[in-house]
């Protein structure tokens, strides 16, 4: 049996590896520049005075397109924190073919998530069968009272303009969803 | 030395202390807790509160202190407000023997080190009333945690004092300073003889038996957040928390010191270097804080190092490893201390 090779005890490897990341969060130039620069070798940014721009897939906040919305109620039996409250009504809208019978289409009096309940699952998002909610990577929302964060149809519709467009499929992928444009049609 | 009156002088000597531990325990929390641990973490720590967040402590000193002292019905309530005051006054008692300079020293008790010992070992009073007072299940555990991990670990820390002790044949700081700046080793004085040299292992000893005086990682069995939820310190808020708090790393910049004083050499610069004693009063200070300081950076390199033992471990390794070792050290001292 050959003799095992003597090791570092890995006590004295963790200190050395404490210490290397606390040298290069301090002198990021390398030692040649003695002035300690954390605020450039440090991985984080000062959130307040710097932001990063989420990832456009971040789950910031829900948005709502509303023309989209058929007040089914899928999102608000779903939800497992009942966040989501929808009122409706029936009305007649003008037929698609000229001659037509009009058509009963229920029409959205109330859109509402409260944010103070909501536990960002997405499950919303995904059983909506009309493209009418989205994730939004926005997250500044925060309210100094607890009733604000109850956003109506107006609010979520205001996300739903930053809601970022549908990210083309690399090429090869597997089609899971039909690539919608996120943006009203004009 | 001036006469004062005794009133007058021992309200000096107690500002003195009380500065000298709020000094290092500001410094060690700004330097280590906040800084140090948030670069080890690649991180920037506090930057809000003044240059560099250097006032986040006082915003935090005032946090704590507009909170409401909160007492659980069930707990005995005399004994729950005393422990922090246990505890701080033994932290400030071993800033006592500290020497910082020639003549510099709150006071030059002949057996300083050993009073040292004596009184930190009084702490365990106190962590063990607030664990009992509480009257709280986490805290009971970690107070007894608490005491069986001070009493495992004052051992070792004696025992690795003892061989100092022996070298230089004295329980006085002062003269333990001056042997180690007067000293050479091999005939070479241009550093003195610092007793880290010789005794290593009494060094390595003392300062793992620090870190678990002090509960710091590895050892912070007592107040395990994600075992006993801070132990014996679950209970107490605002300012009595602010005491234990301040208490801990005062604690650790004074045991620093008393570490930096019998192996590093104390406050002296090696005597071959020349420079007059008078000019020791001014630097002295500095140096034995810078020295404090340093080893107070070891204590918490180690602690945002390494993850906590297990508490059998904790035990094991004082009984099976370090008092056997620091037994065989002080034979070996005393062997060689009375062969040349």
């Amino acid at each position: 049996m050959p003799a095992p090779k003597p090791t570092v005890p890995p006590f004295f490897k963790g200190l050395a590896i404490t210490a290397r990341t606390a040298k290069e969060t301090m002198f990021p130039d390398g030692l040649k520049n003695p002035i300690p620069q954390p605020s450039k070798g440090a991985a984080t940014v000062q959130y307040p005075h710097v932001k990063e721009t989420p990832p456009t897939r971040a789950r910031g906040v829900i948005a709502l397109n509303e023309d989209n919305c058929t007040a089914c109620m899928l999102c608000v039996r779903e939800c497992p924190d009942w966040c989501i409250y929808i009122e409706g009504h029936k009305t007649l809208a003008p037929p698609r073919r000229p001659g037509g019978k009009p058509r009963s289409v229920n029409k959205l009096d109330r859109f509402d998530i409260d944010y103070s309940l909501c536990m960002y699952c997405g499950i919303c998002v995904e059983v909506c069968p009309f493209e009418a909610i989205y994730w939004s990577p926005e997250y500044e929302y925060s309210e100094v009272r607890i009733a604000d964060l109850l956003h109506d149809k107006t609010r979520l519709g205001e996300w739903f303009e930053t809601v970022p467009d549908f990210e083309p499929y690399e090429a090869g992928a597997e089609v899971k969803q039909k690539p919608v444009s996120r943006k009203a049609p004009k | 030395m001036i006469g004062l009156a005794y009133w007058l002088e021992t309200t000096i000597k107690v500002l003195v202390l009380a500065v000298a531990a709020l000094t290092g325990a500001g410094l060690a929390v700004y330097l280590f807790l906040f800084k140090l641990i948030s670069f080890m973490q690649s991180r920037l720590g506090p930057m809000e509160a003044g240059p560099h967040g250097s006032l986040q402590l006082v915003a935090e000193v005032g946090k704590w202190l507009q909170k409401e002292d909160i007492i659980p019905d069930h707990a005995e309530k005399t004994l729950f407000k005393l422990p922090p005051f246990i505890i701080l006054a033994t932290t400030l008692m071993i800033f006592v023997v500290v020497p910082a300079g020639p003549t510099a020293v709150v006071s030059s008790l002949p057996a300083g080190i050993f009073f040292v010992l004596a009184v930190s070992s009084i702490s365990v009073l106190g962590v063990l009333i607030a664990g009992w007072a509480s009257a709280n299940k986490y805290a009971l555990m970690g107070g007894i945690r608490a005491a069986g991990q001070l009493i495992a670990y004052e051992l070792p820390m004696v025992l690795a004092v003892l061989g100092v002790v022996i070298q230089a044949g004295t329980l006085n700081l002062q003269e333990i300073v001056h042997q180690q700046s007067a000293g050479s080793i091999f005939g070479l004085d241009w550093i003195g003889n610092p007793y880290l040299l010789t005794q290593l292992v009494g060094f390595a000893i003392f300062m793992i038996a620090v870190q678990a005086e002090l509960g710091q990682t590895p050892f912070d069995m007592p107040v395990a957040e994600s075992e006993v939820i801070g132990g014996y310190m679950v209970e107490y808020t605002g300012i009595r928390f602010l005491v234990f708090f301040l208490s801990e790393f005062a604690a650790a910049v004074g045991f620093s010191a008393i570490a930096a004083t019998l192996f590093l050499g104390g406050w002296a610069l090696p005597d071959a270097w020349g420079i007059p004693r008078d000019a020791m009063f001014v630097i002295g200070p500095i140096v034995i804080l810078a020295k404090a300081l340093a080893l107070t950076g070891v204590i918490f390199w180690v602690r945002f190092t390494v993850p906590r033992l297990r508490e059998d471990q904790l035990q094991r390794f004082a009984w099976k490893v370090l008092i056997p070792a620091s037994l065989a050290n002080i034979a070996l001292t005393a062997i060689l201390k009375v062969a040349f």
